[in-house]
């Protein structure tokens, strides 16, 4: 496939692998943290490891939506399903996710309630097309990329009046994430100078461009590359961090020249400012109550907002006891260091959301190098 | 969460949608959130939307970039340098 | 072999699965005009078969699928090629089928007739018969339109023994052609998914391919097709029970660009998709290219490749060199396989 397959050539991959082996001063370590889930996925599906000096280490960040939504919103979208009696739709990604006592929207499902998996918003107002009868609700989650898509169906369910359409917003932006793990005083604050850099989101920036990363370069001094999700872009990602770091450069550079400009997608910003507005807070799990974090769909709108149509009970959400997905998703703990790795949580139980998602940093682990990481494991 | 895949856009129709080729697999999807498309480009697909349009120049000049780390390693490798291999891939914006 | 065609509009009802009048109408309609042989034709629950001599393979195989007509065949040509296959994976020559088919109230008769047609025509391109049958009517709402579940017998000719303890360190894998295109196919016609491009099914029946495989080469180790859980699952079964490793190469792995595509676009590993027909065969590898060239020969075999080996290390892992280089665990699935956005 064009512009898929020449981004994971083998004679490249050497030809970039040699350069990054030249490059790294073998005196030092570089510790670059891959934001993005889609990163940790490539960098474990192709074995991108295996191609770098064993000092150039990537912690992985938190940029996995399914990984980082609180029990309690996965409580809450049960809940429109199991009591509201609403068709929830959801991508599939969310399905298996572990809430509150390990229940699961498949679970719900199994017990009766009505959720379809879709691939599209598209599908989820083709549901409501054909079930006028029924609320329909869209599960939103998903960062800057996957935000304009549910504005889109918003403005499209307002424009052929579909009335029995909503959304259950829960998109949550980038930057203030990034910020927090720098900034958050309940880090070590050593975990934040361990960062030599970061490999910028890839998808997330062709809506919100380069330009809001540039804060990272110069209020925290940390180099940063927009570095495509191919398994090519990451490694000459790495290499331009790499250099970025021995001539003690501090930018923000761009390796997804191809659909990443500084500006981003115009169009599809002035949608998401026009449907969404800030939160003024957002809990996350592993990083907690993060400031200006997500989106709310605006008053304007609230015919459209789940949340505004339907009401939904206080719970008691739990995390599961002694999963260490909120240290793993700030990148303070490997999956090697949770106890139940590997024991109590595989993919085929999972304890949290870090082992469901294949963007997260458990399942990579597990899937891709459990051989290494049990190994490990128990030599420490 | 951005699982997004390269499309052939074949065809544009009403309301903002367009026909796209994924590798041989045809598909309609919505191009509401680009500013303008034509037959022929390429775009980025992701959950049914095409995000942005992807230039075949930039594709090109990455492609070659990479090509061109290898060729300066190789450089420095023969003049017995230790220093680094400076802006190989600096300019790349 | 076909009478007159009967009156096909209309729907299964519970006097259908009575065995009275009704039922014997639909036998003789549906299945008896689709599927008649000298076998079928004794007409007794239990028919009797002159197998010849040999060890007796059996196997039995519940088919249930949605949707029940799919690019590329239906529930009746793959419950037929599923247990061609099943047989021909233990090196068995298959002798005959029996096939048991459980209906829902309200199932279309005109399609439960094209089912029974293609299960016959699958049949009799393999020149395996349906020796017995067996027709249940469930309440609506108590089954998914049809389900069928065959079972199969055949014969293993001597000097062959086919089983996952023969594997040994240094052997080679080889499959027979492009991995996925039935799961694919599968999932293009179900709901939200929709491809414009047709992607088939690869159902298809590997018995010959595999007599003249094991006609040339009777001491191959290891056959199995890879069904349900894709490549990725029948390998790990096999390592799992032999207690060996294997390295595959992720690049000599055939998939249609079709495939790669759909599977791009939803997220999922072709590894991991199911195939109808298909083979993985495990043999010493001074025989690989001999079995390769037999297996080029046949047209379900035509894209056969050397895709790895069996090694010493790691008993119970299958690792993988990725297109780039790398190495990883190829995994077997756990539960089903989602499409996923991220």
């Amino acid at each position: 496939m064009k512009y898929v397959d020449e981004f994971r050539d083998r004679d490249l991959a050497r030809t970039l692998a040699a350069a990054i082996a030249a490059a790294a001063d073998p005196a030092r370590d570089y510790n670059f943290m891959e934001f993005c889930g889609g990163h940790t996925h490539a960098i474990f599906r192709y074995g991108v490891q295996d191609l770098v000096p064993a000092n150039v280490r990537f912690v992985h960040g938190p940029g996995c939506p399914v990984c980082i939504l609180p029990a309690r919103r996965l409580d809450d979208a049960i809940e429109l399903a199991e009591r509201h009696g609403v068709i929830l739709c959801s991508y599939g990604d969310m399905l298996r996710v572990p809430g509150t006592g390990r229940r699961s929207l498949l679970k719900a499902k199994a017990d009766g309630a009505d959720i379809r998996m879709v691939y599209s918003t598209l599908d989820a107002l083709d549901i409501a097309r054909a079930n006028p009868g029924r609320e329909v609700v869209f599960l939103g989650i998903g960062f800057e990329t996957t935000t304009p898509p549910s504005a889109a169906a918003i403005v499209q369910a307002q424009a052929e009046g579909i009335a029995n359409f909503s959304v259950f917003c829960n998109h949550v932006l980038t930057p203030p994430a990034i910020r927090h793990i720098l900034e958050a005083p309940e880090i070590d604050p050593s975990q934040a100078a361990r960062l030599d850099g970061f490999l910028g989101p890839s998808h997330v920036s062709t809506i919100i461009g380069s330009r809001p990363y540039e804060f990272l370069a110069a209020r925290y001094a940390k180099p940063v590359v927009i570095a495509g999700f191919e398994p090519l872009d990451v490694m000459q990602s790495v290499l331009m961090l790499i250099h970025q770091v021995n001539e003690g450069r501090v930018e923000v550079e761009n390796q997804y020249t191809r659909v990443v400009t500084r500006d981003g997608n115009a169009k599809a910003q002035e949608l998401v400012d026009g449907i969404f507005e800030l939160r003024p807070s957002f809990e996350w799990r592993g990083l907690g109550s993060v400031p200006d974090s997500a989106l709310a769909i605006r008053a304007e709108y609230a015919a459209f907002d789940a949340e505004k149509r339907f009401t939904l009970s206080e719970k008691r959400s739990r995390e599961t006891k002694s999963c260490e997905c909120p240290a793993i998703l700030r990148g303070v703990k490997k999956p090697k260091d949770c106890k139940l790795f590997g024991k109590a949580c595989t993919p085929e139980t999972p304890m949290g959301a870090c082992m469901v998602s294949s963007e997260g940093a458990c399942a990579a682990y597990w899937t891709y190098r459990r051989m290494e990481t049990l190994a490990e494991m128990a030599a420490e | 969460m951005c699982l997004a895949i390269p499309a052939l856009v074949t065809a544009l129709h009403d309301g903002a949608m367009a026909s796209v080729s994924v590798g041989g697999i045809a598909k309609q999807v919505s191009v509401a959130l680009l500013e303008q498309v034509a037959v022929g480009d390429y775009v980025l697909l992701h959950v049914g939307y095409a995000l942005h349009r992807v230039s075949e120049e930039e594709a090109r000049r990455t492609l070659a970039m990479m090509a061109e780390a290898g060729l300066l390693q190789a450089e420095v490798a023969d003049m017995g340098a230790t220093a680094k291999s400076a802006g190989v891939v600096h300019e790349i914006r | 072999m076909t009478t007159p065609s009967p009156d096909l509009s209309g729907a299964v009802d519970m006097s259908h699965g009575g065995g009275g009048r009704a039922m014997a109408r639909l036998i003789r309609d549906i299945f008896l005009r689709h599927l008649a042989n000298p076998l079928l034709d004794q007409g007794h629950d239990a028919t009797r078969i002159d197998a010849g001599s040999g060890r007796i393979a059996v196997t039995t195989d519940a088919h249930v699928i949605s949707p029940l007509f799919f690019p590329g065949g239906d529930i009746g040509s793959l419950a037929a090629h599923g247990t061609l296959n099943d047989l021909a994976m233990a090196g068995a020559r298959p002798v005959a089928l029996t096939a048991a088919f459980i209906i829902e109230e309200g199932f279309p008769l005109a399609d439960l007739d094209r089912i029974a047609a293609s299960m016959g025509q699958a049949c009799r391109a393999a020149g395996v018969p349906v020796a017995t049958g067996d027709t249940k009517v469930v309440e609506r709402g108590k089954g998914d339109g049809v389900f069928i579940t065959t079972s199969g017998i055949g014969v293993v000719p001597a000097g062959v023994d086919i089983g996952p303890r023969r594997l040994r360190p240094g052997q080679a894998v080889l499959l027979s052609g492009p991995i996925g295109d039935h799961g694919i196919a599968i999932l293009s016609k179900r709901q939200g998914l929709e491809f414009g491009t047709e992607i088939r099914s690869d159902s298809a029946a590997l018995h010959r391919m595999v007599a003249d495989m094991v006609a040339v080469v009777p001491g191959i180790a290891v056959l199995r097709d890879p069904t349900r859980g894709g490549l990725s699952a029948t390998l790990n079964e096999l390592t799992n029970a032999a207690g060996v490793g294997m390295l595959l190469d992720e690049r000599a792995i055939p998939v249609r660009p079709e495939v790669a595509a759909a599977c791009e676009l939803l997220g999922l590993d072709p590894l991991n998709i199911a195939n109808e027909g298909k083979l993985v065969c495990v043999c010493e590898p001074e025989d690989a290219e001999t079995l390769l060239a037999v297996m080029r020969d046949h047209a379900e075999g035509r894209d056969a490749a050397l895709i790895g080996h069996v090694t010493v290390g790691q008993p119970g892992f299958v690792r993988m060199t990725t297109a780039i280089g790398g190495q990883r665990v190829v995994d077997w699935l756990s539960g089903e396989q989602l499409p996923r956005i991220c």
